[in-house]
């Protein structure tokens, strides 16, 4: 499947992953998000963003539970609980977020 | 014209380089690449044998390699030259046939 | 089937890597695997000997030979709760380094003490 932002047309996997993390940008992300079904709220974003750091940081979209920890220690642990996060990705955080943050499907089978 | 004697595999792992160290005649070209290239660097255990292969000839690693493993392309062995990708065309192309260790 | 787990027995689990990041898959394969495993909340080791020692090297640049640099995951195995990583001395003498040339914590100990390490292990896979 592909996704097109900003009049250019990007690749992505059956599962709607993109191929090429490079080509990611915050247009593509609405629309990765509307496919998705999801309104971006800057709550939405918060997570994004700092999926994208992570992946910066380690190369890899971290597991559901390495993700709240993480989100826990940075943004605290309101933003962190399982409610929270499926209450703005209904899918799967971890799975959801990292599509519309350009990643590769997360790491690990939870 | 002589042999160009290409190596890819650690010398830690197996003993293509060691054997391609008995096998060079003088004068002959050896190019180290893949995770062969940790056997140019030196403070190795096989740093010796290295050092001693290039007084007679000429020993050359591929840069994008070391670069790839973090090896400091200025801490190679006296007389081992880093080449690129290029450099690698160059030295296939002045041989009279090329001895691939794999 | 989180409790389940939890209740189920813990065994101590090692991962011996042997081999250098790039020239085969087997590092990446390894990694990928312990990072997935990480799930199953068990007490893993993470062993790097011989050309393993090389997967933890700084300063890896892979872009001219157009692979991943996947050396930076071995820094998020904190965030996954694995955080028993050894290198034994000899491999890094006979390879010029030392344990300031590595890019995470590691325990460093001798062969002969891992060697005891392993034997104490209920699982051991090896790449």
């Amino acid at each position: 499947m592909a996704y097109t932002a900003d009049g250019k047309t990007v690749e992505a996997d059956e599962e709607g992953y993109l191929v090429n993390i490079n080509e990611w940008s915050e247009g593509l992300a609405g629309e990765i998000a509307k496919a998705e079904q999801i309104n971006m709220t800057p709550e939405h974003w918060e997570v994004v963003n700092f999926l994208r750091e992570y992946y910066n940081e380690y190369q890899i979209a971290p597991a559901i539970r390495v993700l709240t920890k993480a989100i826990t220690k940075k943004l605290g642990a309101d933003k962190a609980s399982n409610k929270y996060l499926y209450e703005l990705f209904p899918y799967g955080p971890a799975k959801q977020a990292c599509k519309i943050a350009g990643l590769p499907k997360p790491t690990g089978c939870v | 014209m002589s042999l160009l004697h290409t190596v890819s595999k650690s010398p830690f792992e197996r003993t293509n380089l060691q054997s391609c160290l008995k096998l060079a005649t003088p004068g002959s070209a050896i190019l180290l690449y893949e995770d062969a290239v940790i056997g140019a660097m030196q403070g190795t255990a096989l740093a010796d044998l290295v050092a001693d292969a290039a007084k007679s000839c000429k020993l050359h690693v591929l840069g994008p390699d070391l670069a790839a493993r973090g090896l400091d392309a200025s801490k190679v062995l006296p007389g081992i030259a880093v080449v690129d990708y290029a450099g690698f065309v160059d030295l296939a192309e002045q041989a009279s046939a090329v001895q691939a260790w794999c | 089937m989180e409790e389940d787990m939890e209740a189920g027995v813990v065994k101590k689990f090692m991962y011996v890597n042997r081999k250098q990041p790039y020239g085969t898959v087997y590092a990446l394969e390894v990694l990928e695997m312990v990072l997935i495993s990480a799930a199953f909340d068990q007490d893993v080791h993470l062993v790097f000997t011989d050309d393993g020692v090389l997967q933890l090297k700084k300063g890896m640049d892979t872009a001219a030979i157009g692979m991943k640099n996947f050396s930076k995951t071995y820094r998020a195995l904190e965030g996954y709760d694995i955080e028993k990583l050894y290198v034994d001395q000899e491999s890094l003498d006979e390879r010029g380094l030392s344990e300031d040339d590595l890019l995470v914590d590691v325990q460093v100990v001798s062969r002969a003490e891992m060697a005891k390490l392993m034997d104490d292990m209920d699982v051991i896979l090896t790449a």
